[in-house]
């Protein structure tokens, strides 16, 4: 199949890529822009280990093509930050330890923040991270992790 | 109990993986690309049980980008299995040569560019097969005259197992009431979130280099040299992150074979990651068990005498389904004393993907028949179900006779809080239940059917210049903390800080041998020998220190918080860091080095320390829909001392929804040996909205075999939540499931049945 040109900007670095039209982002970002923070736990759109920030929105970036995106704003867990800095959500999971493998870790990640991001009430946030299977810790660490950052528990702590 | 006062013991500490997890660097081994690395994947049987007549692997292997096609007469025929000790049970080729026994047996393996290439020649796979005819059923697998799968095990029984003490037949002859049941438990997939994968690196220098995602990197090292006619010492078996494990990813899986035969041809990286379909249906899974059992009890609720007999769908090969047979037996009577008990369990080969070890080993199952049947006797007695606990409850210093020693145990206060907090509830509305469930788990397994040399947990540590200490544990970290556990317990042992902690593991190369993340056993097994090798450390520093100090000889010296000080007058002291620089420049310029080791003697047939505790579910039934909504969990838990709050927290949070999914929601329906749910759509786990309140009550105790005072936390709490929640429904509803998981329909169907009589 013939490639096709495609302008991604991901965590706001502009790139312009030469894809097979089959791929799908997930694919290109792990592939193509070793962006491997990025995982996949499944290829029916259930797990949403591969939730990403598509224009600010979660989106689980297995179910789209990478050509159907042309010109997104992409954000990956990998650019949540700068640097060695964290975000408050990412602090909050450290202390809450809302993680045990990890693997499902960013994508819970990506989806908590753009739902934080839209102001949420607690009683929402478990809709907000319904998407997103974790077979570890049994949800509630997490949910306390988000909690704190919705209650304004973290407001001066990102570094 | 002692008072123990700690420094990093029992101090909520941040996971020390956790900056690379929240920020995406933590690299599993699904993430490793190596130069020329080529991408594997792997041919299954589609029939449940046949013959391999042919294989024609040319139009695959004229595809382009093909490098290699390998079949079973590639590899060296070699059976294996994790039983080392018993040669009939290592009864699986991984790559099958003649014969097919399961939907998802691997036949043939292909290496290409990249892994629509392989997939497309997968397609190009020739396999003639004479299909037969299969046995699925355990109960029907074990009837003379029933399809055989192995030649050497008739009417298909795979392992027995017998387990028995005190007078049984005397004892239903003086009960009072006695009960029999059946009970069904269902399978459950382990759904890493992870799928088992493995990128495996043959040089011509003829080492073997295999990244995987697993829970004992020495098993698998062990077992690939074995397969594949190598040293032991020239596979390397590198495993930094496991993306969850829950007893799926300690045997040898058809990833690393696979990939590892494929780059031994070649002489070429080659990745294999099973897709989520295949980790569904053709890797392992839960033991569906069929058990009988028949209690016979005092009126006053006292046990006198328990059979249990149990026929386990085993699937196509052994794997640890013999371990499941055996544990499945013993925690039928646990967490009480039963003064007589017969258990007779027969593991039956079955046409379906081989059962094995999941998070519970065999208990979950027995604990959900325990402890439904308990409450259908208790109610039956008109005896509250608390207090029939409590009277039969094991205590501190009980013996089961002929197979362990109970050492701490705090059971009892467990039943307080548990019975505490169901009367804080006050009267219930209608269609809501409180169902209760007590259990108990092992801190690590005693049994050696692996048949190692070695001692089963090593640890080895070197302070460095700066006293930075370099810890080398064999222990695998799949996400349950062990890797910060062991820090912790080295940093308080040492008495330093825990960021003076550097940990190495998962490197078959670089680490001590310890036989991995199973059965509950890092934290008491891993952590003992992490505590020694510390303990000897400090022992090198304190020599030092006290001839630096020469305190009056009746003084003793102790490191807390890297303050060397005298224990008796703690401002009289020295620095760690600054007597570690001198130490080492008296030693010559040698770090000070340790060694720990553990292995358990003399500790009965099971494990040298077993956890305890009670769970209650409160739930809501449906009447019109069947439907249960799990409203809140309450446990209270026994782990001895807690090493990290934070660690237990989550083990024992995730355990609930593990747990309460196989209660109530996730099952694999087969036709035919075929699953009919392979993908996260149709196979219902738990997600965020459905997972209840949970409140965790510590019940601390000291347990004397534990590194200071600790034992398993987070296993067993598998193991009640099944039974709590049936007997929830039970409570509200007056019906009783027998047969897991707890759907909607089972709950409507007997709720009708109920209304008609």
């Amino acid at each position: 199949m013939k490639k096709k040109l495609v302008h991604l900007t991901v965590n706001e670095e502009y790139h312009e890529l030469y894809i097979s039209p089959r791929k799908l982002l997930v694919e290109i970002l792990r592939d193509e822009l070793d962006l491997t923070g990025t995982k996949r736990g499944c290829s029916t759109g259930s797990c949403g280990a591969c939730t990403i920030l598509l224009d600010g929105a979660a989106v689980k970036s297995c179910s789209v093509l990478a050509v159907q995106v042309d010109g997104a704003k992409v954000t990956t867990v990998e650019g949540l930050a700068d640097g060695a800095g964290l975000t408050p959500l990412q602090l909050s999971f450290l202390d809450h330890g809302a993680f045990q493998c990890g693997f499902c870790t960013s994508g819970m990640l990506m989806s908590a923040t753009a739902f934080l991001n839209e102001d949420p009430v607690s009683e929402d946030i478990k809709k907000g991270i319904q998407g997103n299977i974790c077979r570890c810790t049994g949800y509630n660490s997490i949910l306390r992790a988000i909690r704190a950052v919705a209650e304004g528990k973290y407001e001066d702590e990102g570094r | 109990m002692k008072k123990h006062t700690y420094t990093v013991i029992n101090t909520p500490i941040h996971n020390i993986d956790g900056i690379a997890k929240i920020t995406g660097r933590a690299e599993y081994t699904f993430d490793i690309t190596l130069p020329r690395m080529l991408h594997g994947k792997i041919l299954r049987s589609p029939y449940p049980h046949g013959e391999i007549i042919h294989i024609d692997t040319s139009k695959a292997e004229r595809l382009k980008g093909v490098k290699a096609v390998l079949t079973g007469k590639d590899t060296l025929g070699r059976k294996q299995g994790i039983w080392r000790r018993f040669k009939e049970l290592c009864d699986e080729e991984i790559l099958a040569r003649d014969k097919v026994r399961y939907i998802g047996e691997p036949v043939a393996t292909v290496a290409a560019v990249d892994e629509d290439t392989a997939e497309e020649a997968l397609d190009l796979i020739e396999v003639e097969y004479n299909a037969l005819p299969g046995a699925f059923e355990p109960l029907e697998a074990i009837k003379e005259g029933a399809p055989q799968l192995h030649e050497h095990a008739e009417r298909n029984i795979n392992v027995t197992r017998h387990i028995e003490w005190g007078d049984v037949d005397e004892g239903f002859k003086k009960a009072d009431y006695v009960r029999e049941d059946w009970f069904r438990c269902s399978s459950q997939a382990h759904v890493c979130m992870e799928t088992h994968c493995a990128v495996a690196d043959y040089t011509p220098e003829g080492k073997l280099t295999v990244y995987t995602s697993t829970q004992s990197h020495y098993y698998i090292k062990v077992l690939l040299a074995e397969i594949l006619g190598l040293r032991e010492n020239d596979v390397r078996v590198i495993s930094r992150y496991t993306g969850g494990g829950f007893g799926s990813k300690f045997e040898l899986d058809s990833a690393q074979f696979c990939c590892s035969i494929l780059s031994m041809k070649l002489c070429q990286p080659v990745k294999i990651v099973l897709t989520r379909e295949e980790e569904f249906s053709a890797t392992k899974r839960r033991t569906p068990m069929f058990y009988y059992i028949r209690s016979g009890v005092k009126k006053d609720g006292a046990f006198l005498a328990k059979e249990a007999r149990v026929f386990t769908e085993g699937g196509a090969y052994t794997a640890m389904g013999a371990t499941a047979l055996y544990l499945t037996g013993f925690f039928q009577s646990f967490p009480y004393v039963w003064p007589s008990y017969r258990y007779d369990g027969y593991r039956v080969y079955t046409n379906t993907a081989p059962t094995s070890a999941m998070r519970g080993f065999g208990a979950p199952q027995a604990t959900f028949c325990a402890e439904t049947q308990i409450d259908l006797i208790a109610d039956e007695l008109g005896i509250d179900p608390i207090d029939i606990r409590r009277k039969n409850a094991m205590y501190p210093g009980y013996e089961v006779p002929g197979q362990a020693t109970i050492q701490s145990c705090g059971l009892g206060q467990c039943l307080d809080k548990i019975d505490d907090w169901i009367k804080s509830r006050g009267k219930l509305p209608p269609n809501r239940g409180i169902g209760v469930s007590a259990y108990g788990f092992m801190s690590g397994g005693i049994f050696n059917w692996f048949d190692t040399p070695y001692a089963f947990s090593s640890a080895v540590l070197q302070i460095n210049i700066d006293g930075k200490v370099d810890l080398f544990v064999g222990s695998q970290d799949m996400g349950q903390g062990s890797n910060t556990t062991m820090a912790m317990i080295c940093a308080e042992e040492l008495g330093v800080k825990v960021e003076d902690i550097r940990l190495h593991m998962g490197d078959t190369e670089t680490c001590p041998v310890d036989l991995g993340a199973w059965g509950s056993r890092e934290t008491l097994m891993q952590g003992n020998a992490v505590k020694m090798a510390a303990s000897k450390a400090k022992q090198q520093i304190l020599e030092f220190a006290t001839a630096k100090l020469a305190p009056n000889i009746v003084y003793d010296l102790d490191i807390k918080d890297g303050w060397i000080h005298l224990i008796a007058r703690p401002e009289r002291g020295l620095s760690f860091y600054d007597v570690v620089k001198e130490a080492i420049r008296g030693k010559d310029g040698q770090p000070i080095i340790a060694r720990g080791h553990y292995t358990p003697h003399r500790k009965g047939m099971i494990s040298p320390a077993y956890s305890f505790g009670v769970q209650a579910i409160e739930a809501d039934v449906n009447p019109d829909t069947g439907k249960i909504t799990l409203k809140n969990c309450v446990t209270a838990h026994d782990c001895g001392q807690v090493i990290n709050p934070l660690g237990v927290e989550g083990q024992l949070e995730g355990a609930i929804a593990m747990a309460a999914g196989y209660g109530f929601t996730e099952d694999l329906p087969m036709d035919e040996g075929k699953i009919l749910n392979p993908n996260l759509v149709d196979y219902m786990l738990l997600r965020a909205t459905e997972m209840p309140e949970t409140k965790v009550m510590e019940v601390e105790t000291y347990e004397p075999e534990g590194p200071f005072g600790a034992k398993e936390a987070g296993e067993g709490l598998t193991n009640p939540t099944a039974g709590a929640l049936g007997n929830a429904v039970f409570h509200a509803t007056g019906i009783s499931i027998k047969n897991l998981p707890i759907t909607p329909e089972k709950v409507l169907n007997a709720l009708k049945e109920k209304k008609n009589k």
